[in-house]
């Protein structure tokens, strides 16, 4: 017996439901085993971990804390990706949003007054997260350079570029050594709502709803999605392929922006080490755990600051390495793109020996 | 001057050589059109698999053995989701890098002696040692190249018999024409699942010793983040070499040799921030990809293989 | 009769069958030894798989395959080779950044791990002398022309001794000459006693390299002949299935102002070669336009700088006597410019979208569809049911995606839309191609329609038929330049067929009727 995959007469939508929550559960489950082979207990791991992250206010708030710039760096990863534009740059866009806000405030607070400092702040902090995508952007449009590539270089050029203002020029000299800068102006920063869960949230929660709506129910998301699905077609109709993607692309980098401007100006206060953290790259599995559906995004976002949040929770109650929730989260991935196959083929059976065709039954199929 | 130099060329040697590894190693896996962005994972990984096991069995060899089998694990879960599940080489290969530095991570804390409460941070094992080959290790300045240690004598064979293999034998051909055109392959009779499959883990393998090389050579011991982006940087070098691995060393070099340069500038106690010396590589590597790019619409031969990061399906109508 | 004979190749009840489509429905085929068969269908009638399945790129569901009397199993192309079965596919199968040399030996088993290409290359020599197949070994791919290339097929497969050659429609991107050299290469072939397969839509091709002849028609075959024994007539009736249409209902045309004009076009195709040299023509509305020439003649870059996808180099385009060279898509759509594109499925649908979504593809920018700013999915629903209703496209729901579509109702989805948003000028690339004989009907029809309306239509099309029953004029292309220009009512398919072959209307009609006669429009 042989099997082989057919393609489906129309997308499945039970899968495109069933397969996140599975792979959920899967990934759960092998890093089960990964748990019982150092003795741990998976269930009591697992709830220590959901109480770490969800199981008070306190623990949540920092489970919020983690998901803000993961919500909004899982949405500008949303936008690019809806047009099929690889763009695994959030981590480099967050930073360099982070070192625009910086500059802003550290520098500007003489020259303007108080009230506009943050949003100055804000603006600036975006407009150079949406420059650092806007390179490779152009570098796609005009020259057709891979962006993939691209924006991954990129990533390491801001982060090195934060590191030498940090630990160089911008170092603060009353910091006892410790690689940051000064404390920013407290005008520039960005209110506290409930332990250090900031306006952020509220922020990434607006924009994860504009978004949808954009993409859903506008012109623009309607070109957007023409554009991502068959791109030749779209210019066919003529939507402007070219600007379509680099407007996209300022709003994607502009977005990861604005999460970095928020770790430094509700977080830290100031410009340091450890800004870059990975959200960038677990923005990825945020996009694709929620299918590139904006209000998932927000859900999903939460849901993989709670595995980072439960991770720190179990080494301080269990003693178990904090990188559990790092492996879970590395983990859910797998069988998340195992399974999305589904959605498109189904597996059919066939017999090379009297080649006839037996359909797969249900479980097979999803 | 000369011993200072002396010094500078056999620290980018020691530092290229985990480098050239991976680079060779990823250079045949896009040839056959899987691009895998696991690297960084695969070498965390198999950096601390190959710590652990000389940590606690002493043995070199079985070091370097269990690193290349953790390397080949790892871009096998990469060849099965981005070959015969089809899915996104991009996703894929950055969740290999997610999951790999998460569980090198946890296994950092979980594989050392109870006495360092499980921690392998700051415990040190048996490590490669620079060899000296006698009469040619004395010469000034080329003394370098044959004063390293033996992962690093067998990079210098490792690049021509990877050039000869690609190019002179028809397994390089065949390599060559599935990563170029995968319809083609299929047509003449190549399995083109079966060569995608070998050349994905057999990438993985090198990568492994890659990093077995930093955690066993050139930094011995294990810190968490031990390949500070090297992984990373290997994906540039493959740009940078343009998929050739007779390439890989030049790249190596630039690379390996700035490292060098800051581990003399940091020791003479020079204040240039090293960040920024850093950063040329990747600069570099983004020119490079422009150039090939542009080339490539002039000339057809430069550039990446044509089917890089697609899947291939023989009955997809 | 062929009696005595052993067919070296017989197929049995083969079947195969994709997902909603059956493309081959138990057919039956044999050849014997120093023969070709011509493997007759319209597109999609099922003449490439039933090939693919013979060169073990297809699994058949059912059905049995012989090979010099012995049942076989073909499950790799690999098998097929070592069967003796090679086949030239219509996109060729060779790696561009690979040497000719390289390319031939691709895959070959018996060649050692370290190959000696100087006696590779001395055995291409040899090969391609005895055939009169003109190739350099050492010369790469990308270096070649399409006639070249196709030799490289052929040589590939003679050098892995094939003796039964496959070819998926290879006249299709050749020169009459080039046409000829293939069947004298042919000829040489089974005059050593190799057989050969060659699929084709086109009658005369038929006649001119076949000893045998197998019609299909939606999967089945329906009949067997001898080349001989038939004629061009019978075979085009037995491949559509009834007497063609050679005109369809039309009243004369009533042409009136220009609505489309190029002056002079210069463009190159995408490898930066001239494609259009100093390219001129005229529509007026009320009238159909079609263009003739055997494909890569320029017509792609002709469709596509007229909607804007093509830059253009020198000269203009005007349209609706407002100069709109070089604009983008988008002004030249606003300008009244509807396309239905050559590749329906790469440039006219978004297949992972909806119909309702499709059908909307440009009236999505208007009210009332969008409405401030926001698109009304009831009206796109409402939109797009009377869409479906009045072009009968056959689709489950206006939610399915259009890639579970069938080719002829994704068409019809295009001409809904195009249609529906036309305002002046129609520009149709083989709008017909691959569908069946019910919505090629209608696809013309609706041409027509529109020139009533008052539009002027352009045609570009491969089928004479089409282009004699369908279009007004006829300009012929050839090399990106226009070789006169034939009022339909009196051109005539030898004259058509001269000037595709680059010879222009005046020499034309000196060498086929004489210098006193002239068919001028």
């Amino acid at each position: 017996m042989q099997l082989v995959f057919e393609k489906r007469k129309s997308v499945s939508r039970r899968a495109i439901v069933l397969v996140p929550i599975l792979s959920f559960i899967v990934s759960l489950i092998l890093t089960g085993f990964l748990l019982l082979a150092f003795k741990a207990n998976p269930f009591r791991t697992y709830i220590a971990m959901f109480i770490g992250a969800f199981g008070s206010w306190s623990n949540f708030t920092e489970t919020l804390v983690k998901a803000t710039p993961l919500m909004l760096t899982g949405l500008g990863v949303t936008i690019a990706f809806k047009l099929r534009f690889w763009n695994i740059g959030a981590e480099g866009q967050l930073v360099f949003g982070g070192v625009a806000a910086a500059w802003v405030a550290l520098f500007w607070s003489p020259f303007l007054p108080a009230w506009s400092l943050l949003p100055m702040v804000m603006l600036v902090g975006m407009l150079a997260g949406a420059m650092w995508a806007g390179i490779p952007a152009l570098l796609k449009t005009r020259l057709n350079v891979d962006e993939t590539l691209v924006t991954l270089m990129m990533n390491y050029i801001a982060i090195l570029f934060a590191e030498g203002l940090y630990y160089g020029v911008w170092r603060d000299p009353d910091g006892y050594g410790f690689p940051g800068t000064k404390p920013f102006p407290e005008a520039a920063w960005l209110p506290r709502f409930s332990g250090r869960a900031h306006m952020g949230l509220f922020i990434a929660i607006g924009i994860g709803l504009l978004l949808w709506v954009a993409m859903n129910r506008t012109k623009w998301g309607f070109e957007l999605n023409m554009i991502g699905k068959n791109q030749k077609a779209a210019r066919c109709l003529g939507v402007n392929v070219k600007r379509n993607i680099l407007i996209a692309l300022l709003i994607s980098g502009a977005l990861s922006g604005l999460a970095g401007v928020s770790e430094v100006t509700a977080i830290s206060h100031r410009l340091q080490q450890g800004i870059a953290m990975g959200y960038g790259y677990t923005a990825i599995i945020v996009a694709w755990l929620s299918q590139l559906n904006p209000i998932a995004g927000l859900f999903v976002a939460v849901l993989m600051a709670g595995l980072l949040v439960g991770g720190d929770q179990i080494q301080m109650m269990m003693g178990l390495p904090a990188a559990m929730g790092l492996v879970l989260q590395g983990m859910i991935l797998f069988p998340m793109l195992a399974g999305s196959l589904f959605t498109e083929y189904r597996i059919k059976r066939i017999d090379p020996r009297n080649s006839r065709v037996a359909e797969s039954n249900e479980e097979l199929s999803v | 001057m000369i011993p200072l130099i002396t010094s500078i060329i056999a620290i980018t040697l020691s530092a290229g050589t985990s480098l050239v590894y991976a680079t060779i190693g990823e250079i045949y896996t896009e040839r056959s059109g899987i691009l895998n962005l696991g690297i960084e994972g695969m070498m965390l990984m198999s950096a601390v698999t190959a710590f652990a096991t000389a940590f606690h069995t002493g043995s070199l060899l079985l070091a370097v053995l269990l690193a290349m089998l953790v390397g080949m694990l790892l871009a096998l879960i990469h060849a099965f989701l981005s070959i015969t599940m089809r899915a996104n080489q991009v996703v894929s290969g950055l969740s290999i890098t997610l999951f790999g530095t998460g569980l090198a991570s946890f296994l950092g804390q979980s594989l050392g002696p109870a006495s360092n409460r499980f921690n392998l941070t700051g415990m040190s094992a048996v490590k490669f040692t620079r060899l000296q080959v006698e009469g040619l290790g004395e010469i000034p300045l080329l003394g370098a190249v044959f004063n390293q240690d033996p992962l690093t004598y067998i990079v210098y064979l490792l690049i021509p018999v990877a050039w000869y293999f690609m190019y002179k034998t028809k397994f390089g051909l065949n390599l060559r024409s599935v990563g170029e055109n995968p319809q083609t392959a299929d047509a003449m009779g190549l399995s083109v699942t079966k060569i995608r499959y070998l050349y994905t883990i057999f990438g993985g393998m090198l990568v492994g010793i890659g990093g077995a090389h930093l955690s066993l050579a050139y930094t011995p011991g294990w810190t968490e983040n031990i390949t500070g982006g090297r992984g990373w940087i290997v994906i540039a070098l493959v740009i940078f070499s343009m998929w050739n691995p007779s390439r890989a060393i030049l790249g190596a070099i630039l690379f390996g040799g700035i490292n060098a340069v800051q581990f003399r500038l940091q020791a003479s106690g020079t204040d240039i921030p090293s960040a920024y010396l850093n950063m040329a590589p990747y600069v570099a590597t983004i020119l490079v990809l422009v150039l090939v790019t542009v080339w490539e619409s002039h000339n057809r031969k430069v550039g990446p293989p044509a089917a890089l990061g697609t899947s291939y399906m023989r009955e997809d109508k | 009769m062929e009696t005595e004979k052993k067919p070296i190749l017989e197929m049995r009840g083969i079947t195969k069958r994709f997902p909603g489509v059956v493309a081959n429905d138990h057919v039956d085929l044999e050849l014997f030894p120093g023969e070709v068969l011509a493997l007759l269908g319209e597109n999609g009638a099922g003449k490439t798989s039933l090939m693919n399945v013979l060169a073990g790129l297809y699994r058949p569901d059912e059905g049995a395959i012989f090979i010099r009397g012995e049942k076989v199993q073909i499950d790799s192309p690999r098998d097929a080779m070592n069967l003796g079965v090679g086949m030239v596919h219509q996109n060729f199968m060779v790696v561009d950044t690979m040497t000719v040399a390289e390319n031939i030996i691709l895959g070959l088993k018996e060649v050692s791990v370290i190959p000696d290409m100087g006696k590779i290359c001395e055995r291409i020599r040899e090969i391609s002398s005895h055939y009169n197949l003109k190739v350099d070994p050492n010369a790469y791919i990308w270096q070649l022309g399409v006639g070249e290339q196709q030799r490289v097929e052929i040589l590939k497969q003679i050098y892995r001794g094939a003796e039964i050659l496959i070819l998926d429609e290879p006249t299709a991107v050749l020169t009459p000459q080039e046409s000829d050299e293939l069947n004298n290469i042919l000829r040489q072939m089974t005059s050593e006693g190799k057989a050969a397969v060659f699929i084709t839509h086109k009658m005369e091709e038929v006649i001119a390299f076949s000893d045998w002849v197998r019609v299909l028609q939606h999967g089945k075959l329906v009949t067997v002949k001898r080349t001989a024994e038939t004629n061009p007539q019978e075979l085009a009736r037995l491949m559509v299935g009834r007497e063609v249409l050679f005109r369809i209902d039309k009243t004369p045309a009533e042409p009136k102002d220009v609505i489309l004009e190029l002056e002079n076009v210069e463009a190159n195709d995408e490898k930066g070669m001239p494609a259009l040299k100093g390219f001129s023509l005229q529509v007026r509305q009320g009238e159909i336009v079609g263009i003739a020439g055997v494909a890569g003649n320029g017509q792609r870059e002709l469709t596509e700088v007229i909607t804007g996808l093509h830059p253009v180099l020198d000269g203009s385009i005007k349209i609706n006597g407002k100069d709109m060279t070089n604009r983008s898509p988008l002004a030249i759509i606003r300008s009244g410019v509807s396309h239905i594109p050559s590749d329906r499925i790469a440039m006219g649908v978004v297949g992972d979208m909806s119909v309702a979504s499709n059908l909307v593809m440009k009236g999505y920018r208007r009210e009332p569809i969008t409405h401030g700013g926001l698109l009304d999915p009831r009206r796109i629903l409402d939109f797009a049911r009377r869409l479906i209703d009045t072009f009968k496209i056959a689709t489950p729901t206006p939610e399915t995606h259009v890639k579970f579509l069938s080719g002829g109702n994704i068409q019809k989805t295009i001409l809904a839309r195009e249609i529906d948003s036309c305002g002046g000028v129609l520009v149709a690339a083989y709008p017909s191609r691959g569908l069946d004989v019910g919505a090629t009907e209608a696809v013309r029809n609706e041409m027509v329609r529109q020139r009533d309306k008052g539009s002027g239509v352009l045609l570009v099309s491969e089928d004479l038929d089409e282009l004699l029953s369908v279009a007004d004029k006829i300009v012929v292309m050839f090399e990106g330049q226009s070789m006169g220009e034939l009022n339909s009512t009196n051109a005539d398919v030898e004259m058509l067929g001269l000037m595709m072959s680059g010879v222009s209307k005046k020499k034309a009609e000196k060498e086929y009727y004489g210098s006193d006669h002239a068919t001028g429009v």
